[in-house]
């Protein structure tokens, strides 16, 4: 599957793969023919992927390759545990979590799922969780902050579920309730946004001590879609709209509501799964050490002043 | 005997030239209340008892006692960090209308003040006020206003009125939410009481952030609080929903409004409540 701004590059990758079928082992003049169409390739991706438009990263960030939240665990930890429920009415498919380990460090990790086949993504309202995902959330954040264990939230949705029974069971009050038990939490508390970062759907897992974004995705407060619509009173208008909200890794690192941003390989992440865990893991590891000898109260009134400088102008 | 020689008048009809001027027009029950009688019952229809919006300063006066209101933070206004432009033209330019319509710099006015003489920290929500969207100088304001109730050891009070984030101002308006429900982690790390009062309207990124943190939650009667639009949730679930959906009633029902109470019982259901929080 191919967005529309990568279809040359997916020609040079299809004609690299019906090379290698009809000469698996190439020599001599075959080699230095591979070789003339990988490097093709690759300035072709650097030179498209150097300059996306917001609208363009977000379909990158939504690309139906790009890895997802249990494509992430695998990939980062050597163990997942992996813990299920609110204890209050059920167990939400769009919220996973659980114990997990990256390398030797033993962390809570939790975020929306969106799933791979049509059965999960159904199963999991395609990553929009309801309040017992968040609830979900907030026990395991409580359970982390009782074992001494940092929290990882890896956070990927197009917004929380705006279903009747969601509505009913407080979807505003369990984002509210999220958000206020976060700022509070005494364990350090990473967030990644690894493909879309949907409003309060993400907000509501989303007070991090440190916010780091993936190179391609993007976070906002509404989709360019939904702005769209209500700005431009014309849903197509997404590229406008994506251009005015500043939803770019890069537009959010310099409003300062992002801390660091997390390079993906060339093409995208939906083209190199290890080379995306590998900088992540990297990313992780970094910033779990940077706050583990910080105190619970410092890592509060630090996380608050972080939160209280964001649209502070006057 | 005065009356027999006081000047005869005759009450003028709903039909007559200066009908906008005497006469009020429910908004719901269509019946026509003359204007005094309409401010008079703080513009509550006693037909049908509909409670039509109330400006922020309209509020204030209604919930503190006379002249004990001090504003903080009044130098705040709102923010163009996007630089934002729509089909409309410039964010800026229909900031500045709205200033200009309103007399107020954001969507909230902020302070403290006393309620039957107990002092509180009050921030009430202005929908006139680009539908009393939350962005950055509302997210300050309120910070600053829990802050000092912290600092003076006061409850907090936050009348909600809200269409929700304004997009205008992006991803900072998003980050409002944090900011709001960190300064109230802060109030409640020092056991402060927090009352919150959801006025129609009460949605979106204002339902799910401080509205419903409070200790306690108020709402007006009919008032609609909701997270999600309707026709959004209709067509999410190709269902169409009751009448009362998200109104206040259906939400006391579901178990997140601890009552509703109509506008004339306001402050004194107030004060009963900073009383049993033990607040002088």
């Amino acid at each position: 599957m191919s967005l529309d701004f990568e279809k040359e590059v997916v020609d040079i990758e299809t004609r690299i793969a019906e090379f290698k079928t009809k000469n698996p082992e190439p020599t001599g003049t075959l080699v230095k023919e591979l070789n003339r169409l990988e490097e093709e390739r690759a300035t072709k991706l650097k030179a498209i992927y150097a300059d996306l438009t917001p609208w363009q990263t977000v379909q990158v960030a939504r690309h139906p390759d790009r890895p997802l939240i249990r494509d992430f665990i695998s990939g980062l930890c050597s163990d997942f545990m992996e813990l299920h429920g609110d204890r209050l009415f059920g167990d939400d498919h769009g919220m996973i979590g659980g114990f997990a380990t990256i390398d030797d460090t033993r962390v809570v990790v939790i975020g929306q799922q969106k799933g791979r086949t049509l059965e999960e993504k159904i199963k999991s309202n395609f990553g929009q969780a309801c309040p017992e995902g968040y609830r979900k959330a907030l026990r395991l954040m409580k359970l982390a902050e009782k074992f001494g264990l940092p929290v990882v939230t890896l956070i990927d949705t197009p917004g929380a579920f705006p279903g009747r029974d969601a509505e009913e069971r407080g979807q505003a009050e369990a984002i509210a309730r999220n958000m206020l038990e976060m700022a509070a939490l005494k364990t350090p508390i990473v967030t990644v946004i690894t493909g879309e970062g949907g409003s309060g759907g993400a907000i509501g897992i989303g007070v991090g001590d440190i916010v780091l974004m993936l190179s391609n995705a993007v976070y906002s407060v509404i989709s360019p879609e939904g702005c769209a619509s209500i700005l431009w009173r014309d849903g197509t208008k997404a590229n406008e709209a994506a251009n005015a909200l500043k939803i770019t890794p890069k537009s959010l690192l310099q409003l300062k509501i992002i801390d660091d941003i997390i390079p993906e390989p060339l093409g995208g992440a939906h083209r190199d799964y290890p080379g995306t865990m590998k900088a992540l893991k990297k990313a992780l590891l970094k910033h779990l050490k940077s706050l583990e000898k910080t105190g619970p109260r410092k890592l509060v009134s630090r996380r608050f002043e972080k939160f209280a400088a964001m649209g502070r102008f006057n | 005997m005065g009356w027999f020689h006081k000047k005869r008048t005759t009450a003028a009809s709903p039909d007559s030239p200066k009908k906008e001027e005497i006469w009020v027009q429910c908004p719901s029950c269509k019946a026509h209340i003359y204007k005094e009688e309409w401010e008079r019952n703080l513009k509550v229809c006693d037909r049908c008892h509909f409670h039509e919006r109330l400006t922020a300063k309209e509020r204030i006066d209604l919930l503190l006692d006379e002249g004990t209101f001090i504003e903080l933070a009044a130098k705040i206004s709102w923010n163009d960090p996007l630089k934002f432009s729509d089909a409309k033209g410039p964010y800026a330019e229909k900031a500045a209308e709205t200033c200009a319509k309103t007399g107020m710099k954001e969507s909230v006015l902020t302070g403290w003040g006393k309620i039957k003489g107990v002092k509180v920290s009050l921030s009430v929500m202005d929908f006139r006020f680009m539908g009393g969207s939350l962005a950055s100088g509302t997210g300050e304001k309120i910070l600053q206003a829990t802050m000092f109730a912290v600092k003076h050891k006061m409850p907090c009070i936050i009348v909600s009125a809200s269409g929700g984030a304004r997009m205008h101002e992006g991803i900072i308006s998003l980050m409002q939410m944090p900011k709001t429900c960190a300064a109230l982690a802060q109030l409640r790390e020092a056991g402060l009481p927090y009352i919150s009062i959801m006025t129609d309207p009460t949605t979106g990124g204002v339902s799910a952030s401080f509205a419903m943190v409070g200790d306690i939650h108020i709402a007006e009667p009919r008032t609609l609080i909701g997270f999600a639009g309707r026709r959004v949730i209709e067509e999410t679930i190709k269902q169409k929903l009751p009448d009362d959906f998200q109104t206040a009633e259906y939400l006391v029902e579901h178990g997140f409004v601890d009552m509703i109470v109509p506008r004339p019982a306001m402050k004194e259901t107030l004060f009963k409540i900073l009383k049993y929080a033990g607040c002088r």
